[in-house]
């Protein structure tokens, strides 16, 4: 079929390289990097940003992106953003991070760079497993899920609980926008653009500390299809992981966009 | 220009912030925490970024950053501290920016002490962290060359887009010296063609990272980190020397092993013993052929050491057996008297010296049968 401007489904973001994908099929990665890339382009502010890929399948982010990019050692990608964006103070800096990233080997750094206020963003990507490494357990991985490390299901008397990171950051004085969503429906995937936007009004307006958790597919390591793994996001992962805004400063209430 | 007393941990603070320093973030420990302190004052001050991050972990990768944007940044730390950078070093080394680091040095291995060491000889020098790649290392010996070294580690770190450390113990780090402070240079933000800070319509976008996915492009990557080194090696080695003209034998030894040894070099030359002293001032690169050149005309070497002999085996390199090598070292954060370097020098010049023995093992029979 020609394409034409009347049956045009999908246009590559103005944000985004012409780059193919390397995420699996069915990968919510994907998902968030769009979301990502069309807020940069609607913001206006692609020159001026500069991204912090994380190790993860997400290690490759600076692929897409048509900004800058650094790829920071695991888990400390928020102290690479804090470098910068402390240098820079007029760039938009983000991290991108997947869950054994930000809330097991980076904890320190993600907890720190929140309670400093470091007016950084974080897209923050709970896909529940490590999944660049083959699937084992993540801090997030839900009590009794299989994975590679915990082929009998995660047994929380012997491997402890998961870590609700977004609810813990939303303690700390120095997050002004702290949120969690999902992307397994369409309607679910408008609302996480919408915190996105938020999230990077926040550090334009340097309010503060910003998150965007989102819920992600693995089904490569979930050995689901991608229907079904969207499924698992909605019926397993959302009852433990709640949908919300855990931390929204006043300031950040005030944000029309 | 009118010379001030200054303590050294705060004398190298200042000379960094006087070569342009534009960020530093750092974390307590002893012996080097006094940097940390001025810099929290100073930079402020100034309009320049600090921050006490949560870990050296944090504090190296915000370094990290900061480099990657293409500014003067630099951090410091003591020995345990020095070891939690170590995987940010070798990023940085990896990803080929510019990074200044001061190691102030303390007795180990582990907690160890508080005590002034030279104990990471190795670990600087000989890399630290993993991967294939070889920082520029700089000794000084005194407070004025710690501080005048500071603005030439900003420079070789940008010249050569390497790691530049200094590694000086606490004597130096908190011994009160009076010193000329150089002058204040104004922060010239240059415009790097690597630096990631936005491309700002001006040019295509910057990535900057350490992976090389493909083992032949790593090949390409450690190549021509080598290649670095070796243009280092061909411009930049720095030295000391004392007496070493018509010396019979000579000492070698790196900050305050070297400085306490030149007081004995003196005291022996008084006793009318032809004894001279190289102090090396850039220990990577070595100065291999200096070493190499005093090997044709000298009887003996002595290395002083305030370790168990780790830069004792790149003197080792130099020689190749050509000359005798004793060794003298003061391990554990105890710092040698010049009358013991001085017993050294009269032993060394009065023995018959062997080109076979191992001169670690002499010494460490010689320490315990004193113990
Ligand atoms: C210091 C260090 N430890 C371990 C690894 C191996 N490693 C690479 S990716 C990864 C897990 C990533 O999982 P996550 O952050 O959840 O990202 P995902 O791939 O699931 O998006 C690990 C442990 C590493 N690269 N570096
Ligand atoms: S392994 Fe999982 S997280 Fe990684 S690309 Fe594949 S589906 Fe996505
Ligand atoms: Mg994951």
């Amino acid at each position: 079929m020609v394409t034409t401007a009347n049956n045009l489904v999908y246009e590559r973001p103005e944000g985004f390289t012409d780059t193919p994908t390397h995420y699996c099929p069915g990968c919510t990665h994907g998902v968030a990097h769009r979301l990502v890339a069309e807020v940069l382009e609607e913001m206006g502010v692609l020159e001026k940003t500069i991204g912090v890929a994380p190790v993860g399948c997400a290690v490759f982010a600076y692929n897409y992106f048509d900004t800058d990019f650094v790829e920071a050692p695991h888990g400390r990608a928020p102290a690479m953003a804090t470098g910068i964006k402390r240098v820079l103070p007029d760039r938009v800096v983000f991290t991108y991070q997947g869950d054994g990233d930000l809330a097991s080997i980076g904890m320190g750094e993600i907890t720190h760079a929140a309670a400093r206020g470091e007016n950084i963003t974080v897209i923050f990507i709970n896909n529940a497993n490590y999944g660049m490494t083959g699937g084992q357990m993540a801090p997030t991985t839900l009590p009794g899920m299989k994975t590679t490390s915990s082929p009998n299901g995660r047994d929380v008397e012997t491997q402890g609980y998961p870590i609700r990171m977004s609810e813990m950051l939303a303690t700390l004085d120095g997050a002004g926008y702290v949120v969690r969503r999902s992307l397994h429906d369409p309607k679910n995937i408008r609302l996480a653009k919408k915190a996105i936007r938020l999230a990077f009004e926040t550090q334009l307006r340097g309010l503060g500390f910003s998150l965007v958790e989102l819920l992600s597919t693995c089904p490569t390591n979930w050995g689901m299809t991608p229907v079904e793994s969207l499924k698992f996001v909605e019926d397993k992962m959302v009852s433990y992981f709640p949908l919300g805004d855990y931390k929204i400063s006043q300031g950040v209430a005030q944000l029309k966009v | 220009m009118t010379r001030e007393m200054w303590e050294g941990n705060q004398a190298i603070a200042e000379a960094a912030v006087r070569a342009g320093l534009e960020a530093y973030f750092g974390y307590p420990i002893t012996p080097q925490t006094e940097v940390l302190e001025y810099l929290s004052r100073r930079m402020p001050e100034l309009g320049r970024t600090f921050v006490q991050a949560e870990s050296e972990l944090g504090a190296i990768n915000m370094v990290y950053g900061a480099a990657c944007a293409g500014v003067r940044v630099m951090s410091t730390s003591s020995s345990p501290g020095v070891s939690l950078m170590m995987e940010g070093l070798s990023y940085i080394a990896g990803t080929e920016i510019p990074a200044v680091l001061v190691n102030v040095m303390r007795g180990g291995p582990g907690l160890g002490n508080i005590a002034p060491s030279q104990s990471d000889y190795n670990q600087a020098v000989h890399g630290g962290g993993h991967g294939d790649y070889y920082p520029i290392v700089l000794a000084p010996a005194s407070v004025q060359e710690a501080v005048d070294l500071m603005a030439l580690s900003f420079d070789l770190a940008e010249k050569y887009r390497s790691i530049c450390m200094m590694i000086m113990d606490g004597s130096i780090g908190q011994m009160m010296e009076p010193i000329n402070m150089p002058e204040m240079r104004p922060v010239q933000r240059k415009d790097w063609d690597w630096a990631t800070n936005g491309r700002m319509g001006k040019r295509e976008r910057h990535v900057l990272t350490s992976i090389y996915l493909d083992p032949y492009e790593e090949e390409k990557t450690n190549l021509r980190l080598l290649e670095r080194l070796q243009q280092v090696q061909a411009n930049e080695v720095r030295y000391k020397e004392y007496f070493l003209d018509d010396a019979e034998f000579v000492v070698i030894g790196f900050g305050t092993a070297g400085r306490v040894s030149l007081s004995a070099v003196r005291a022996a030359r008084e006793q009318g013993i032809k004894v001279g002293l190289l102090r090396p001032v850039t220990v990577s690169p070595f100065p291999h052929k200096v070493v190499d050149e005093l090997v044709k005309r000298i009887q003996g070497f002595l290395v002083v050491e305030m370790n168990t002999g780790q830069m004792l085996e790149d003197v080792r390199l130099s020689v190749k057996g050509r000359a005798p090598v004793e060794f003298y070292g003061r391990p554990g954060g105890v710092v040698p008297f010049p009358d013991e370097v001085l017993a050294e020098i009269k032993r060394v010049a009065s023995s018959r010296l062997s080109l076979e023995a191992n001169p670690r093992d002499a010494w460490f029979e010689r320490m315990m049968a004193m113990k």
